[in-house]
């Protein structure tokens, strides 16, 4: 794509939702993946994205993934309605988790989400209120340009 | 190492067969915690799990894992094979237990995906 195209595009998410769960990061790695945007970027991207979708299916109750290339950076935005996260610092320790047994069942509850997220995106930034929601904003630097 | 090599040495069943015979591994990611699996699965690699839930197969595919294997003799739940199916990854099971099959691929020369 040229330098200076805009692309954007939006998912619903619904808390609870296992079944579906993914659906929409996948389809957020195919689009790249048929941008051209290099292997690389298109699998951490995808794997931040899987990352903060299970969190708006696992913590919260409903939330949106926005996504926008412009100036060759990537950005994917996720929002949420929910419990909002009462300490950020603790959130984003390896192996902080409040996840109830049952979602450990299905294989989730590491507490490795957020740290996989902040390891994997180029800069990752997080917002929350308590009782209301969360946002996160995950950019990637397409190019290796700076953001 | 060719996929059909490694089905061979753990005596696994192919319950989905996304292009076996064309399948190079490279190397091995052994986990039950799909964080863990997104942030040390490498591409190429083979999952070997105990987790027979569909997340298994998003996380493959979202991580460019092309296969799972699934050790202890777990069944797949019926939604993980469909996902499967769809996404094109090859699911196999093992009555083996992952220690053993995990022993097993090391003794082949397989390495684990997160040692480099
Ligand atoms: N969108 C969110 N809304 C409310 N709380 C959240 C949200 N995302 C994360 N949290 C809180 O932060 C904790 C840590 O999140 P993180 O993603 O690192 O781990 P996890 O989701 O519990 O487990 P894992 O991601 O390894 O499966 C969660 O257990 C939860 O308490
Ligand atoms: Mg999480």
């Amino acid at each position: 794509m040229a330098a200076n195209d805009t692309l954007e595009g939006c998912f619903e998410l619904m808390g609870g939702d296992f079944s579906n769960a993914g659906a929409a990061s996948s389809e957020l790695k195919s689009i790249l993946t048929k941008l051209g945007i290099s292997a690389d970027i298109v699998r951490r991207a995808a794997v931040t994205a899987f990352e903060a979708e299970m969190n708006v299916i696992i913590h919260a109750v409903a939330g949106t993934m926005h996504y926008m290339i412009i100036d060759n950076t990537l950005t994917i935005t996720l929002n949420d309605m929910g419990p909002g996260i009462e300490s950020i610092e603790l959130a984003m320790q390896e192996g902080y988790s409040t996840a109830p047994d049952w979602v450990r069942e299905m294989g989730w509850g590491a507490g490795m989400g957020l740290p996989n997220i902040k390891k994997y995106a180029d800069i990752f930034k997080i917002d929350t209120v308590v009782g209301e929601g969360t946002t996160l904003e995950i950019y990637f630097r397409l190019k290796g340009e700076k953001c | 190492m060719q996929l059909s090599k490694i089905i061979d040495l753990v005596n696994g069943t192919i319950v989905v067969d996304g292009g076996v015979a064309a399948i190079d591994i490279t190397s091995v990611c052994s986990a039950d915690l799909l964080s863990n699996v997104l942030r040390h699965g490498k591409k190429g690699a083979l999952l070997v799990t105990c987790l027979n839930q569909p997340h298994v197969i998003r996380s493959a595919e979202l991580a460019d894992i092309p296969a799972v294997l699934l050790a202890l003799g777990a069944i797949p739940v019926k939604d993980m094979v469909a996902l499967a199916e769809e996404k094109k990854i090859v699911l196999l099971t093992t009555s083996l237990p992952m220690y053993t099959t995990c022993g097993i691929l090391y003794g082949a020369g397989l390495r684990s995906c997160v040692e480099d």
